[in-house]
């Protein structure tokens, strides 16, 4: 749709028109190789792949990617440009996909840049570069859950810090939902199936599958499925706080 | 058909009733004001117009499409410039106006015509490539309203569009607004002056629901001034006022005093004219006149007196 391609356009443009472009970007690579190389002793190891690199990476989004999504209609309610937004000519469906797409491309973009890694490991060794492809196409998958997550509750509060912090604090239940922290509260007394479900809800357990190299389908139809849901709950959201 | 129709508009926030039954309808070459002390409901009834929030219940449609149910259509034919003239502080205005005129449906070629004349006709040349964030406010409120105009809809829907603006800004704002008599337009405001010099027709508004709805020449003939007139004499010791008051069309007399020094005020029954009784007995009398006007109604005083609760 053309508004919906009008909209990332300009969103996307939005990003580069302050320093938190740059910034993200340069703490997003520095991090990534710092987590990488000490942490992950990518070195030490002797194995020519890019595990210790992408093993951070959920860690890394939760503690970067609610800054890319909290301005995204915190800013607009707290402006007023929202209603000069959602008075023109566009469907809910194409506002909230423009701008998801253009946070989404931003993040892709962050993510490109860190092919230095992959040249520097196919240049030490010789690594199985289809596992690198799919991890790659994985992160982002999951880079687009945290986004839609963090824009749906980006629409909720007209602070940002609050859309950061909450943001944050819900896609970390949902990174370890699987672990005991999450499956611990509710072991007591919940039914083996509840558990189940919220124990297939972890980002965690279905990233690193894709980057231990088993690259299911159905991994990535769970991402896909988290941005679905939660751009729906989008709409759903900004409609009802567009007036506060 | 009218271009900007509402009926029986209603909206509620839970217990507060912003607007309570709001109907009016508004063709093409009218420019009607919306009149109304701050929370009269006005720029709820705006934002339901353009279909920024749904009514609780009743219609409002844009040249005949329902700004609720048909919102893509409606807003297609409505320039809207919503309270305080909200734009995105970080785009310059080129790039801002060339985002609305996306927005529109415009195509590129259709965008860059369409903006050099706006561009003229609003007086934008200066501040084109500036951000708007370092625009003054008058410069922004022409930001938004080269916004709404940019797809030269026929409907225009102004939410206090001279609010906080200097004179000559203010000016500006209601000259433009009279180069476009082909619109149908509608402006919020509490500013009196602006009606008389740009509505062609007032609706008073106050506590959500319409009071008043006629030309400003019409209403301000409702007020007490309508017709009255002030009278300066030179020296005490002639007692005009029990001469006034015997005259058939004389109400009251009221001494004043204003700017232009101390006089009587003469107000006529039923806003008669009574300049002609007046001038007679001015002449029987030979009373020593240095000033001698026929007063126009005041719409503050007529605001007041509709808005007002009844003491």
């Amino acid at each position: 749709m053309h508004s919906t391609l009008v909209i990332f356009r300009r969103e996307l443009q939005s990003y580069f028109a302050t320093p938190l472009a740059y910034v993200f970007i340069v703490i997003f690579l520095l991090m990534a190789g710092a987590l990488a190389f000490f942490l992950g002793n990518f070195f030490e190891r002797g194995q020519a792949d890019l595990q210790p690199f992408f093993s951070f990476h959920p860690w890394l989004y939760l503690v970067l990617i609610p800054a890319l999504a909290m301005r995204l209609w915190a800013e607009e309610r707290k402006s007023g440009t929202i209603e000069l937004f959602l008075t023109l000519p566009i469907s809910m469906a194409s506002a909230v996909l423009g701008k998801f797409l253009a946070s989404w491309a931003f993040a892709g973009i962050a993510l490109l840049l860190t092919f230095p890694f992959w040249i520097t490991v196919n240049y030490l060794g010789n690594p199985d570069n289809g596992v690198i492809v799919a991890s790659y196409i994985g992160s982002f998958l999951m880079a687009g859950a945290f986004l839609a997550i963090g824009a749906a509750l980006s629409a909720l509060t007209k602070n940002q810090v609050i859309a950061f912090v909450v943001t944050a604090a819900v896609c970390f239940l949902f990174t370890v939902s699987g672990s005991p922290i999450v499956l611990g509260f509710l072991k007591s007394w919940a039914p083996e199936s509840l558990l189940a479900t919220v124990a297939s809800f972890s980002f965690l357990t279905h990233f690193n599958a894709i980057v231990r190299g088993v690259i299911d389908l159905r991994d990535a139809v769970f991402f896909l499925s988290v941005i679905a849901l939660f751009l729906f709950a989008n709409t759903v959201l900004v409609e009802l706080k567009k007036a506060d | 058909m009218a271009l900007v129709e509402a009926r029986d508009l209603v909206k509620r926030f839970g217990s507060l009733t912003a607007v309570d039954g709001i109907s009016f309808a508004v063709d093409r070459a009218e420019v009607v004001g919306f009149l109304g002390p701050n929370g009269a409901g006005k720029s709820t009834a705006m934002k339901i117009i353009s279909g920024f929030l749904e009514p609780t219940s009743g219609q409002a449609y844009i040249e005949g499409y329902n700004s609720h149910s048909q919102p893509i259509e409606a807003r297609r034919r409505l320039g809207y410039l919503p309270e305080g003239a909200p734009a995105y502080s970080d785009m310059s205005v080129a790039d801002f106006l060339g985002f609305i005129a996306g927005m529109h449906g415009l195509s590129k070629r259709q965008a860059n015509d369409r903006l050099a004349e706006l561009v003229e006709r609003i007086g934008l040349t200066e501040v084109w490539n500036q951000r708007i964030d370092a625009l003054s406010k008058g410069f922004k409120r022409r930001v938004g309203i080269a916004q709404a105009l940019v797809h030269d809809p026929d409907v225009l829907i102004l939410d206090e569009p001279t609010d906080g603006l200097d004179p000559n800004q203010k000016h500006e704002v209601r000259r433009l607004i009279s180069t476009m008599p082909e619109k149908a337009i509608v402006i919020s405001t509490h500013i009196l002056e602006e009606v008389d010099a740009v509505c062609t027709r007032a609706i008073v508004i106050a506590g959500g629901r319409v009071l008043a709805d006629s030309t400003p020449g019409v209403l301000a003939a409702r007020s007490r001034h309508h017709n009255a007139v002030r009278l300066e004499l030179a020296v005490n010791g002639h007692d005009p006022v029990a001469a006034l008051l015997r005259l058939p069309g004389v109400e009251a007399v009221e001494p004043i005093e204003d700017i232009d020094g101390s006089a009587l005020m003469i107000f006529p029954r039923e806003g008669q004219s009574i300049i002609a009784e007046v001038t007679d007995l001015i002449r029987t009398a030979r009373w020593p006149v240095t000033a001698l006007r026929v007063e126009r109604g005041r719409l503050d005083d007529v605001f007041r007196a509709i808005t007002l609760p009844s003491a």
